[in-house]
């Protein structure tokens, strides 16, 4: 069966490396917080100038001045720091921050990624995207396997403007883990009791399967 | 010491007028500078461009300049929390050029730093590259950015002094300290506002050199754009 956001959270959570530095975007990224292993410490930034970021804050305990990206409620983790958005993007440019976690309308099998613009309709604008995908040296996207019309989002190559140019490493679906390779997508993981055969038909683009394809372990 | 006190917020955005640009700081609703935006509402200049990472909400922050049609130009990197700002997009009665996040960030700091320009990965092989020079940088492709300067910028900081230091506190700092450096001339609006010296000088984020006017801001909405809390135990 298909994962729900929080079943591609959780598998998402699983790439987490000890001690490292983290950007989530908005949306399924933002879940990954909540399924981090035991054994795994790690800092989360949030674009808007806080690296240490802690859970939402107790009912009566929200503050104004301090919230995420996603103009969400917010408190710190203890070693947290504030700083200003300049800095912020020196930390992501720069590349202080290990892994960037981000959502995507869609991915062509050369890396690039579109997320930001449907021409045509509201434009809402990139946010910090465009900094996140130009510089982050490990990007894993997550999102549905398809669109709303049942369309794949993984392509040949983007129909919609593109957020950044070859820069996606790993996808992580409610069918699928799929590896970014040289020579396209790689079917790592099915999703459980998911075929391959249906991963496949979800799939606009050339898909790698060499050998069988493990079921992920949730 | 320079003392930058205004007593009343008009005397603090004197001299704005139609045309100009204007610069905002804040992230979301979170350290906006309320009472600037509305005096600059009840002075009536209109065809303003304003430089902001967001454009606020239907009726508070920036949103109430644009219901008032006063901006004719935004230079944004997020947007979509505004209906009539959707709206007036929709029907070209507003210009809108959208900016990654760190550039903008980056622009408004090189403004203030004397920087008139600089290269940066960010929306290379993009609709944001259009029109800029690339340049390779370590095997990797760069596209050129300028620097942004603003007539007026207008900041928010928690704490400040007469001699235009500023504090700021949580998330609540974000473009204030950049685009305070990139205004000709900048006004700040503090919570708190204490005679010079009060303030440790190993704890101010913002240099008073970069504040031109310092105010007490009358009043303080803050208002939450997205409350998120979770339960006791």
């Amino acid at each position: 069966m298909a994962l729900d956001k929080n079943g591609i959270a959780k598998r998402i959570a699983q790439e987490l490396e000890n001690n490292t530095y983290v950007n989530l975007g908005i949306g399924i990224p933002t879940l990954v917080a909540n399924h981090i292993p035991k054994n795994i410490n790690v800092e989360f930034q949030s674009e808007n100038g806080v690296l240490g970021m802690g859970p939402f804050p107790f009912e009566g305990e929200e503050d104004a001045d301090m919230i995420n990206a996603g103009k969400q409620t917010i408190t710190t983790m203890p070693g947290a720091v504030l700083f200003d958005s300049a800095t912020s993007f020196s930390m992501i440019r720069g590349n202080h921050i290990q892994l960037s976690v981000l959502g995507a309308m869609e991915v062509a099998e050369n890396g690039d990624i579109a997320n930001w613009k449907i021409p045509g309709k509201m434009v809402k604008g990139m946010g910090g995207a465009m900094d996140l995908v130009a510089s982050s040296e490990n990007i894993i996207v997550a999102m549905t396997h398809t669109n709303r019309k049942g369309e794949s989002k993984l392509l040949k190559k983007c129909t919609l403007p593109i957020t950044g140019v070859n820069c996606i490493k790993k996808i992580v679906t409610d069918l699928a883990v799929v590896d970014v390779t040289l020579n396209g997508f790689k079917l790592v993981e099915r999703a459980p009791g998911v075929t391959v055969a249906e991963i496949i038909s979800a799939t606009q683009a050339n898909l790698i399967v060499d050998g069988d394809i493990p079921e992920m372990i949730l | 010491m320079i003392n930058k006190e205004i007593k009343t917020i008009e005397q603090a955005i004197a001299g704005i007028k139609s045309g100009m640009t204007f610069m905002f700081g804040g992230f979301g609703l979170s350290g906006i500078p309320e009472n600037a935006i509305k005096a600059i509402s009840n002075s009536g200049v209109n065809n303003l461009t304003c430089i902001s990472n967001n454009a606020g909400v239907d009726g508070f922050g920036l949103g109430i300049l644009l219901e008032k049609k006063q901006i004719k130009k935004m230079i944004s990197s997020y947007v979509g929390e505004n209906a009539e700002f959707e709206r007036q997009m929709l029907s070209n009665e507003l210009e809108v050029e959208l900016i990654p996040q760190g550039s903008l960030a980056e622009r408004c700091r090189a403004g203030g730093a004397g920087i008139p320009a600089f290269f940066t990965p960010a929306g290379y092989g993009t609709e944001v590259q259009m029109n800029k020079e690339v340049r390779v940088f370590n095997g990797k492709k760069h596209i050129l950015e300028h620097a942004l300067i603003s007539d007026f910028s207008f900041v928010k900081a928690w704490k400040g002094d007469t001699a235009g230091n500023l504090i700021f506190k949580g998330t609540a700092r974000n473009f204030n300290p950049l685009m305070a450096m990139a205004g000709k001339i900048t006004v700040a609006e503090v919570e708190e506002l204490v005679p010079a010296g009060e303030l440790n000088p190993n704890e101010i984020h913002t240099p008073g050199v970069f504040v031109q006017r310092i105010i007490k801001g009358d009043a303080f909405e803050k208002r939450i754009e997205n409350r998120t809390t979770r339960k006791k135990n």
